[in-house]
Protein backbone atom coordinates (compact mmCIF):
# COMPACT_ATOMS: atom_id res chain seq x y z
CA UNK A 1 0.00 0.00 0.00
CA UNK A 2 1.38 3.41 -0.94
CA UNK A 3 1.40 6.03 1.79
CA UNK A 4 3.00 9.42 2.18
CA UNK A 5 4.75 8.30 5.37
CA UNK A 6 6.94 5.16 5.49
CA UNK A 7 8.45 4.25 8.91
CA UNK A 8 11.60 3.00 7.15
CA UNK A 9 12.24 6.51 5.83
CA UNK A 10 13.23 7.56 9.35
CA UNK A 11 16.41 5.48 9.06
CA UNK A 12 17.18 7.23 5.75
CA UNK A 13 17.12 10.77 7.09
CA UNK A 14 20.87 11.04 6.47
CA UNK A 15 20.20 10.70 2.75
CA UNK A 16 18.92 14.27 2.57
CA UNK A 17 22.61 15.20 2.21
CA UNK A 18 22.74 13.46 -1.16
CA UNK A 19 21.10 16.39 -2.97
CA UNK A 20 22.89 19.11 -1.00
CA UNK A 21 25.91 17.70 0.90
CA UNK A 22 27.22 20.99 2.28
CA UNK A 23 23.97 22.16 3.84
CA UNK A 24 23.16 18.61 4.91
CA UNK A 25 26.44 18.35 6.79
CA UNK A 26 25.91 21.73 8.41
CA UNK A 27 22.45 20.70 9.51
CA UNK A 28 23.54 17.38 11.03
CA UNK A 29 26.54 18.94 12.78
CA UNK A 30 24.25 21.58 14.22
CA UNK A 31 21.63 18.98 15.15
CA UNK A 32 24.24 16.91 16.98
CA UNK A 33 25.50 19.94 18.89
CA UNK A 34 21.99 21.01 19.88
CA UNK A 35 21.33 17.70 21.61
CA UNK A 36 24.61 17.59 23.52
CA UNK A 37 24.48 18.08 27.28
CA UNK A 38 24.54 21.81 28.02
CA UNK A 39 22.64 24.11 30.32
CA UNK A 40 19.85 21.60 29.71
CA UNK A 41 20.37 17.88 30.24
CA UNK A 42 20.07 15.44 27.35
CA UNK A 43 16.90 14.17 28.96
CA UNK A 44 15.33 17.62 29.18
CA UNK A 45 16.18 18.19 25.51
CA UNK A 46 14.67 14.86 24.60
CA UNK A 47 11.38 15.76 26.32
CA UNK A 48 11.34 19.17 24.60
CA UNK A 49 11.93 17.42 21.27
CA UNK A 50 9.08 15.03 22.03
CA UNK A 51 6.72 17.90 22.80
CA UNK A 52 7.76 19.81 19.67
CA UNK A 53 7.35 16.63 17.59
CA UNK A 54 3.71 16.61 18.65
CA UNK A 55 3.29 20.30 17.97
CA UNK A 56 4.62 19.92 14.42
CA UNK A 57 2.87 16.55 14.14
CA UNK A 58 5.86 14.78 12.67
CA UNK A 59 5.33 10.99 12.92
CA UNK A 60 9.03 10.31 12.38
CA UNK A 61 10.01 12.64 15.22
CA UNK A 62 7.35 11.18 17.51
CA UNK A 63 8.71 7.64 16.96
CA UNK A 64 12.30 8.80 17.33
CA UNK A 65 11.82 10.87 20.47
CA UNK A 66 9.48 8.42 22.17
CA UNK A 67 12.27 5.87 21.94
CA UNK A 68 14.94 8.42 22.81
CA UNK A 69 13.05 9.62 25.88
CA UNK A 70 12.61 6.01 27.07
CA UNK A 71 16.35 5.50 26.67
CA UNK A 72 16.90 8.62 28.73
CA UNK A 73 14.91 7.07 31.58
CA UNK A 74 11.60 8.88 31.06
CA UNK A 75 8.43 7.04 31.95
CA UNK A 76 4.98 7.26 30.41
CA UNK A 77 3.82 9.87 32.92
CA UNK A 78 6.67 12.27 32.07
CA UNK A 79 6.21 11.77 28.36
CA UNK A 80 2.46 12.38 28.41
CA UNK A 81 3.02 15.53 30.48
CA UNK A 82 5.37 16.72 27.72
CA UNK A 83 2.63 16.05 25.16
CA UNK A 84 0.20 18.06 27.29
CA UNK A 85 2.66 20.95 27.35
CA UNK A 86 2.61 20.82 23.57
CA UNK A 87 -1.19 20.66 23.52
CA UNK A 88 -1.51 23.50 26.02
CA UNK A 89 0.73 25.79 23.96
CA UNK A 90 -1.10 24.88 20.75
CA UNK A 91 -4.47 25.37 22.41
CA UNK A 92 -3.30 28.55 24.09
CA UNK A 93 -1.98 29.84 20.78
CA UNK A 94 -5.45 29.43 19.27
CA UNK A 95 -7.23 30.94 22.24
CA UNK A 96 -4.98 33.98 22.57
CA UNK A 97 -6.01 34.88 19.03
CA UNK A 98 -9.50 34.97 20.45
CA UNK A 99 -8.56 38.37 21.81
CA UNK A 100 -7.95 39.54 18.22
CA UNK A 101 -11.33 38.13 17.23
CA UNK A 102 -12.95 39.92 20.17
CA UNK A 103 -11.22 43.18 19.29
CA UNK A 104 -12.35 42.94 15.68
CA UNK A 105 -15.84 41.94 16.76
CA UNK A 106 -16.05 45.00 18.99
CA UNK A 107 -14.67 47.22 16.20
CA UNK A 108 -17.39 46.06 13.87
CA UNK A 109 -20.19 46.23 16.37
CA UNK A 110 -22.35 49.19 17.40
CA UNK B 1 2.69 -3.81 26.45
CA UNK B 2 1.15 -7.26 26.56
CA UNK B 3 -0.12 -10.07 28.74
CA UNK B 4 1.92 -11.38 31.62
CA UNK B 5 3.53 -14.76 31.15
CA UNK B 6 2.57 -17.55 33.54
CA UNK B 7 4.58 -20.48 32.24
CA UNK B 8 8.13 -20.93 31.04
CA UNK B 9 8.73 -21.36 27.32
CA UNK B 10 9.91 -24.86 28.16
CA UNK B 11 6.61 -25.75 29.83
CA UNK B 12 4.71 -24.23 26.90
CA UNK B 13 6.85 -26.34 24.55
CA UNK B 14 7.49 -23.11 22.68
CA UNK B 15 9.88 -23.40 19.72
CA UNK B 16 12.11 -20.74 21.31
CA UNK B 17 12.71 -22.97 24.32
CA UNK B 18 15.06 -24.81 21.95
CA UNK B 19 18.54 -23.28 21.81
CA UNK B 20 18.94 -24.36 18.18
CA UNK B 21 15.89 -22.28 17.23
CA UNK B 22 17.21 -19.26 19.15
CA UNK B 23 20.57 -19.53 17.40
CA UNK B 24 18.86 -19.90 14.03
CA UNK B 25 16.85 -16.77 14.69
CA UNK B 26 19.94 -14.84 15.83
CA UNK B 27 21.60 -15.70 12.51
CA UNK B 28 18.51 -15.02 10.42
CA UNK B 29 18.78 -11.24 10.31
CA UNK B 30 21.07 -9.78 7.69
CA UNK B 31 23.29 -7.63 9.89
CA UNK B 32 27.02 -7.26 10.28
CA UNK B 33 28.25 -10.22 12.33
CA UNK B 34 29.62 -9.66 15.82
CA UNK B 35 32.81 -11.41 14.75
CA UNK B 36 33.31 -8.93 11.89
CA UNK B 37 33.06 -6.07 14.35
CA UNK B 38 35.58 -7.72 16.69
CA UNK B 39 37.89 -8.40 13.77
CA UNK B 40 37.78 -4.75 12.74
CA UNK B 41 39.21 -3.76 16.12
CA UNK B 42 41.71 -6.66 16.32
CA UNK B 43 39.80 -8.46 19.05
CA UNK B 44 39.12 -11.64 17.09
CA UNK B 45 39.50 -14.29 18.38
CA UNK B 46 38.17 -12.92 21.66
CA UNK B 47 40.43 -14.36 24.35
CA UNK B 48 39.86 -14.80 28.07
CA UNK B 49 42.26 -12.92 30.33
CA UNK B 50 41.66 -14.62 33.67
CA UNK B 51 39.19 -16.61 35.74
CA UNK B 52 38.45 -14.03 38.39
CA UNK B 53 34.69 -14.52 38.73
CA UNK B 54 32.89 -17.82 39.18
CA UNK B 55 29.28 -17.23 38.27
CA UNK B 56 27.29 -20.24 39.39
CA UNK B 57 23.74 -20.80 38.30
CA UNK B 58 22.08 -22.84 41.04
CA UNK B 59 19.12 -23.72 38.87
CA UNK B 60 16.19 -22.60 36.80
CA UNK B 61 13.63 -22.85 39.60
CA UNK B 62 12.13 -19.48 40.49
CA UNK B 63 9.05 -18.07 42.21
CA UNK B 64 8.63 -15.50 39.40
CA UNK B 65 8.06 -15.75 35.65
CA UNK B 66 9.58 -12.51 34.36
CA UNK B 67 8.79 -11.60 30.79
CA UNK B 68 12.41 -10.88 29.87
CA UNK B 69 14.09 -13.80 31.69
CA UNK B 70 17.07 -15.12 29.73
CA UNK B 71 17.07 -18.29 31.84
CA UNK B 72 13.43 -19.14 31.08
CA UNK B 73 13.12 -19.71 34.81
CA UNK B 74 9.92 -20.23 36.76
CA UNK B 75 8.09 -22.38 39.29
CA UNK B 76 7.62 -25.03 36.62
CA UNK B 77 11.38 -25.50 36.13
CA UNK B 78 12.85 -28.24 38.28
CA UNK B 79 16.48 -28.23 37.10
CA UNK B 80 18.58 -27.31 40.16
CA UNK B 81 22.17 -27.96 41.24
CA UNK B 82 22.81 -30.95 43.50
CA UNK B 83 25.15 -30.98 46.50
CA UNK B 84 27.55 -33.15 44.49
CA UNK B 85 27.87 -30.53 41.74
CA UNK B 86 28.25 -27.82 44.40
CA UNK B 87 31.17 -29.81 45.82
CA UNK B 88 32.71 -29.88 42.32
CA UNK B 89 32.33 -26.08 42.25
CA UNK B 90 34.10 -25.77 45.61
CA UNK B 91 36.92 -28.02 44.41
CA UNK B 92 37.31 -26.01 41.19
CA UNK B 93 37.31 -22.71 43.10
CA UNK B 94 40.16 -24.08 45.22
CA UNK B 95 42.23 -24.50 42.07
CA UNK B 96 41.93 -20.80 41.22
CA UNK B 97 42.74 -17.43 42.72
CA UNK B 98 39.32 -16.08 41.82
CA UNK B 99 38.13 -13.11 43.83
CA UNK B 100 34.39 -13.48 43.44
CA UNK B 101 31.70 -16.13 43.49
CA UNK B 102 28.46 -14.89 41.97
CA UNK B 103 25.37 -17.00 42.71
CA UNK B 104 22.42 -16.72 40.39
CA UNK B 105 19.40 -18.65 39.14
CA UNK B 106 16.32 -18.78 38.91
CA UNK B 107 16.01 -17.91 42.55
CA UNK B 108 19.20 -19.43 43.98
CA UNK B 109 17.73 -19.35 47.49
CA UNK B 110 15.12 -21.95 46.45
CA UNK B 111 17.82 -24.57 46.05
CA UNK B 112 17.58 -26.69 49.25
CA UNK B 113 21.39 -26.78 49.46
CA UNK B 114 21.79 -23.01 49.02
CA UNK B 115 22.63 -22.25 52.65
CA UNK B 116 25.05 -25.14 52.96
CA UNK B 117 26.79 -23.96 49.80
CA UNK B 118 27.06 -20.36 50.99
CA UNK B 119 28.47 -21.54 54.34
CA UNK B 120 31.16 -23.53 52.51
CA UNK B 121 31.95 -20.62 50.20
CA UNK B 122 32.22 -18.14 53.04
CA UNK B 123 35.00 -20.24 54.58
CA UNK B 124 37.08 -19.53 51.47
CA UNK B 125 37.28 -15.77 51.99
CA UNK B 126 35.94 -14.87 48.55
CA UNK B 127 33.54 -12.07 47.79
CA UNK B 128 30.13 -13.71 47.49
CA UNK B 129 27.34 -12.16 45.46
CA UNK B 130 23.76 -13.42 45.55
CA UNK B 131 21.43 -12.29 42.80
CA UNK B 132 18.25 -12.12 44.84
CA UNK B 133 14.94 -11.40 43.12
CA UNK B 134 13.67 -9.77 46.37
CA UNK B 135 10.21 -11.36 46.34
CA UNK B 136 11.66 -14.69 47.47
CA UNK B 137 12.35 -13.08 50.85
CA UNK B 138 8.63 -12.60 51.44
CA UNK B 139 7.39 -15.59 49.42
CA UNK B 140 7.36 -17.96 52.39
CA UNK B 141 8.16 -17.82 56.11
CA UNK B 142 11.18 -20.06 55.60
CA UNK B 143 12.82 -17.32 53.54
CA UNK B 144 12.01 -14.40 55.86
CA UNK B 145 15.37 -14.69 57.61
CA UNK B 146 17.38 -14.43 54.39
CA UNK B 147 18.49 -10.85 55.15
CA UNK B 148 20.02 -12.07 58.44
CA UNK B 149 21.59 -15.05 56.70
CA UNK B 150 23.07 -12.79 54.01
CA UNK B 151 24.41 -10.47 56.69
CA UNK B 152 25.98 -13.31 58.66
CA UNK B 153 28.03 -14.30 55.61
CA UNK B 154 28.70 -10.74 54.44
CA UNK B 155 27.08 -11.46 51.10
CA UNK B 156 26.70 -8.71 48.53
CA UNK B 157 23.07 -8.64 47.48
CA UNK B 158 22.25 -7.68 43.90
CA UNK B 159 18.55 -7.33 43.19
CA UNK B 160 16.45 -6.49 40.16
CA UNK B 161 14.11 -3.54 40.32
CA UNK B 162 13.29 -2.30 36.82
CA UNK B 163 11.73 0.93 38.04
CA UNK B 164 10.63 2.88 41.08
CA UNK B 165 6.96 2.46 40.22
CA UNK B 166 4.70 -0.56 40.13
CA UNK B 167 3.46 -0.27 36.54
CA UNK B 168 6.82 -0.80 34.85
CA UNK B 169 8.04 -3.32 37.41
CA UNK B 170 4.92 -5.47 37.38
CA UNK B 171 4.59 -5.42 33.58
CA UNK B 172 8.01 -7.06 33.37
CA UNK B 173 8.18 -9.19 36.52
CA UNK B 174 4.56 -10.05 37.35
CA UNK B 175 1.55 -8.68 39.23
CA UNK B 176 2.34 -7.53 42.74
CA UNK B 177 6.10 -7.89 42.36
CA UNK B 178 6.80 -4.21 42.99
CA UNK B 179 5.00 -4.08 46.35
CA UNK B 180 6.68 -7.29 47.52
CA UNK B 181 10.06 -6.01 46.32
CA UNK B 182 9.63 -2.83 48.35
CA UNK B 183 8.72 -4.92 51.40
CA UNK B 184 11.85 -7.05 50.90
CA UNK B 185 14.08 -4.02 50.37
CA UNK B 186 12.85 -2.60 53.68
CA UNK B 187 13.72 -5.90 55.38
CA UNK B 188 17.23 -5.74 53.87
CA UNK B 189 17.61 -2.11 54.97
CA UNK B 190 16.44 -3.07 58.47
CA UNK B 191 19.43 -5.38 58.98
CA UNK B 192 21.79 -2.76 57.53
CA UNK B 193 21.93 -3.57 53.82
CA UNK B 194 22.51 -0.46 51.72
CA UNK B 195 22.92 1.66 54.85
CA UNK B 196 25.94 3.97 54.87
CA UNK B 197 28.97 2.61 56.76
CA UNK B 198 27.26 -0.71 57.49
CA UNK B 199 29.65 -2.56 55.20
CA UNK B 200 26.66 -4.46 53.78
CA UNK B 201 26.23 -3.90 50.06
CA UNK B 202 22.85 -3.79 48.38
CA UNK B 203 22.96 -3.05 44.66
CA UNK B 204 19.97 -2.77 42.37
CA UNK B 205 19.67 -3.79 38.75
CA UNK B 206 17.73 -1.82 36.18
CA UNK B 207 16.92 -3.33 32.84
CA UNK B 208 14.60 -1.78 30.29
CA UNK B 209 10.95 -2.84 30.39
CA UNK B 210 10.73 -3.06 26.63
CA UNK B 211 12.64 -2.95 23.36
CA UNK B 212 15.00 -0.08 24.11
CA UNK B 213 18.46 0.48 25.57
CA UNK B 214 19.12 1.50 29.16
CA UNK B 215 19.56 5.16 30.12
CA UNK B 216 22.74 6.64 31.55
CA UNK B 217 23.55 4.54 34.62
CA UNK B 218 24.75 7.32 36.90
CA UNK B 219 21.81 9.62 36.18
CA UNK B 220 19.39 6.77 36.70
CA UNK B 221 21.08 5.83 39.96
CA UNK B 222 20.59 9.37 41.27
CA UNK B 223 16.94 9.28 40.30
CA UNK B 224 16.35 5.82 41.81
CA UNK B 225 18.02 6.92 45.05
CA UNK B 226 15.87 10.02 45.31
CA UNK B 227 12.58 8.36 44.39
CA UNK B 228 13.07 5.24 46.53
CA UNK B 229 14.16 7.36 49.48
CA UNK B 230 11.37 9.95 49.15
CA UNK B 231 8.58 7.49 48.49
CA UNK B 232 9.56 4.49 50.62
CA UNK B 233 12.55 5.46 52.78
CA UNK B 234 14.67 2.84 51.00
CA UNK B 235 18.44 3.14 50.58
CA UNK B 236 20.87 1.16 48.44
CA UNK B 237 24.46 1.39 47.19
CA UNK B 238 24.75 1.26 43.40
CA UNK B 239 22.44 0.83 40.45
CA UNK B 240 23.55 -1.39 37.58
CA UNK B 241 21.96 -0.59 34.22
CA UNK B 242 21.88 -3.79 32.19
CA UNK B 243 20.94 -4.24 28.54
CA UNK B 244 18.49 -7.03 27.71
CA UNK B 245 20.10 -9.68 25.52
CA UNK B 246 18.04 -11.11 22.67
CA UNK B 247 17.74 -14.67 23.91
CA UNK B 248 15.10 -16.89 25.51
CA UNK B 249 12.00 -15.12 26.84
CA UNK B 250 13.23 -11.64 25.88
CA UNK B 251 13.81 -12.91 22.35
CA UNK B 252 10.30 -14.35 22.36
CA UNK B 253 8.96 -10.96 23.49
CA UNK B 254 10.88 -9.16 20.74
CA UNK B 255 9.53 -11.48 18.08
CA UNK B 256 5.93 -11.45 19.38
CA UNK B 257 5.91 -7.63 19.65
CA UNK B 258 7.50 -7.25 16.17
CA UNK B 259 10.48 -5.44 17.70
CA UNK B 260 13.12 -8.05 16.91
CA UNK B 261 14.58 -6.54 13.73
CA UNK B 262 14.55 -2.99 15.12
CA UNK B 263 16.15 -4.03 18.41
CA UNK B 264 18.92 -5.97 16.68
CA UNK B 265 19.63 -3.01 14.39
CA UNK B 266 19.78 -0.79 17.43
CA UNK B 267 22.28 -3.09 19.18
CA UNK B 268 24.47 -3.40 16.10
CA UNK B 269 24.46 0.34 15.43
CA UNK B 270 25.38 0.99 19.06
CA UNK B 271 28.43 -1.34 18.97
CA UNK B 272 31.12 0.29 21.07
CA UNK B 273 34.72 -0.95 20.69
CA UNK B 274 35.58 0.17 24.24
CA UNK B 275 32.74 -1.91 25.60
CA UNK B 276 33.96 -4.88 23.56
CA UNK B 277 37.34 -4.66 25.29
CA UNK B 278 35.65 -4.91 28.69
CA UNK B 279 33.13 -7.71 28.19
CA UNK B 280 32.68 -9.70 31.38
CA UNK B 281 33.33 -13.11 29.77
CA UNK B 282 37.03 -12.23 29.60
CA UNK B 283 37.40 -12.68 33.36
CA UNK B 284 34.41 -14.88 34.18
CA UNK B 285 33.32 -18.46 33.86
CA UNK B 286 29.71 -19.52 34.20
CA UNK B 287 28.67 -22.85 35.68
CA UNK B 288 25.32 -24.47 34.98
CA UNK B 289 23.16 -26.42 37.44
CA UNK B 290 24.53 -29.67 36.02
CA UNK B 291 28.18 -28.64 36.25
CA UNK B 292 29.02 -27.63 32.69
CA UNK B 293 31.23 -24.61 32.03
CA UNK B 294 30.35 -21.65 29.81
CA UNK B 295 31.80 -18.25 28.93
CA UNK B 296 28.82 -16.45 30.48
CA UNK B 297 25.27 -17.01 31.72
CA UNK B 298 23.91 -16.09 28.27
CA UNK B 299 26.07 -18.63 26.45
CA UNK B 300 24.94 -21.09 29.09
CA UNK B 301 21.31 -20.53 28.18
CA UNK B 302 22.18 -21.02 24.50
CA UNK B 303 24.07 -24.20 25.43
CA UNK B 304 27.32 -22.85 23.94
CA UNK B 305 29.83 -24.64 26.15
CA UNK B 306 33.40 -23.37 26.55
CA UNK B 307 35.77 -24.12 23.70
CA UNK B 308 38.19 -26.20 25.75
CA UNK B 309 38.58 -29.94 26.22
CA UNK B 310 37.21 -29.98 29.76
CA UNK B 311 33.69 -28.68 29.41
CA UNK B 312 32.53 -30.02 32.77
CA UNK B 313 33.70 -29.30 36.33
CA UNK B 314 34.74 -32.94 36.64
CA UNK B 315 37.38 -32.18 34.01
CA UNK B 316 38.28 -28.65 35.17
CA UNK B 317 41.49 -27.14 33.73
CA UNK B 318 42.32 -23.63 34.89
CA UNK B 319 45.16 -23.28 32.38
CA UNK B 320 42.89 -24.08 29.46
CA UNK B 321 40.13 -21.79 30.70
CA UNK B 322 42.42 -18.83 31.31
CA UNK B 323 43.62 -18.87 27.72
CA UNK B 324 40.44 -19.99 26.02
CA UNK B 325 38.82 -18.46 22.99
CA UNK B 326 35.39 -17.13 23.90
CA UNK B 327 32.44 -18.24 21.81
CA UNK B 328 30.56 -15.30 20.35
CA UNK B 329 27.35 -14.89 18.40
CA UNK B 330 24.92 -12.11 17.52
CA UNK B 331 23.48 -11.93 21.06
CA UNK B 332 26.89 -10.63 22.22
CA UNK B 333 25.96 -7.25 20.76
CA UNK B 334 23.89 -6.81 23.93
CA UNK B 335 27.07 -6.51 26.00
CA UNK B 336 28.81 -4.06 23.64
CA UNK B 337 26.01 -1.56 22.93
CA UNK B 338 26.44 2.00 24.14
CA UNK B 339 28.10 2.14 27.54
CA UNK B 340 28.41 -1.66 27.55
CA UNK B 341 26.62 -4.12 29.78
CA UNK B 342 27.63 -6.78 32.27
CA UNK B 343 26.25 -8.38 35.42
CA UNK B 344 27.86 -5.41 37.19
CA UNK B 345 26.23 -2.81 34.95
CA UNK B 346 27.92 -0.63 32.35
CA UNK B 347 31.52 -1.42 31.44
CA UNK B 348 32.95 1.90 30.29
Amino acid sequence: MKTYYDPDDLKKVGKISEFQPELGKKFFDYYGSVFEEGALTKREKSLIALAVAHAVQCPYCIDAYTEDAMEKGCDEEMMMEAVHVSAAIRGGASLVHGVQMMNKYKDLSM
Amino acid sequence: MGVLVKKSLSKQKHSLSETTEQLRLLQSIDLKSFEENLDAIDLLPLKAQSVDVFQINLGKMCNQVCKHCHVDAGPDRKEIMTKEVMQLCLDAIDETNCSTVDLTGGAPEMNPEFRWFVEQLSLKGKKIIVRCNLTIIVANKKYNDLPEFFKKHNIEVVSSLPYFSSSKTDSQRGDGVFDKSIQALKMLNDVGYGVENSGLTLDLVYNPSGAFLPPNQLELQLEFKKKLSDRFGIVFNSLFAITNLPISRYLEYLVASENYQGYMEKLVNAFNPSAALNVMCRNTISISWDGFIYDCDFNQMLDLKVAVKGKHLSDFSLNDLESRTIIVNQHCYGCTAGAGSSCGGTTI
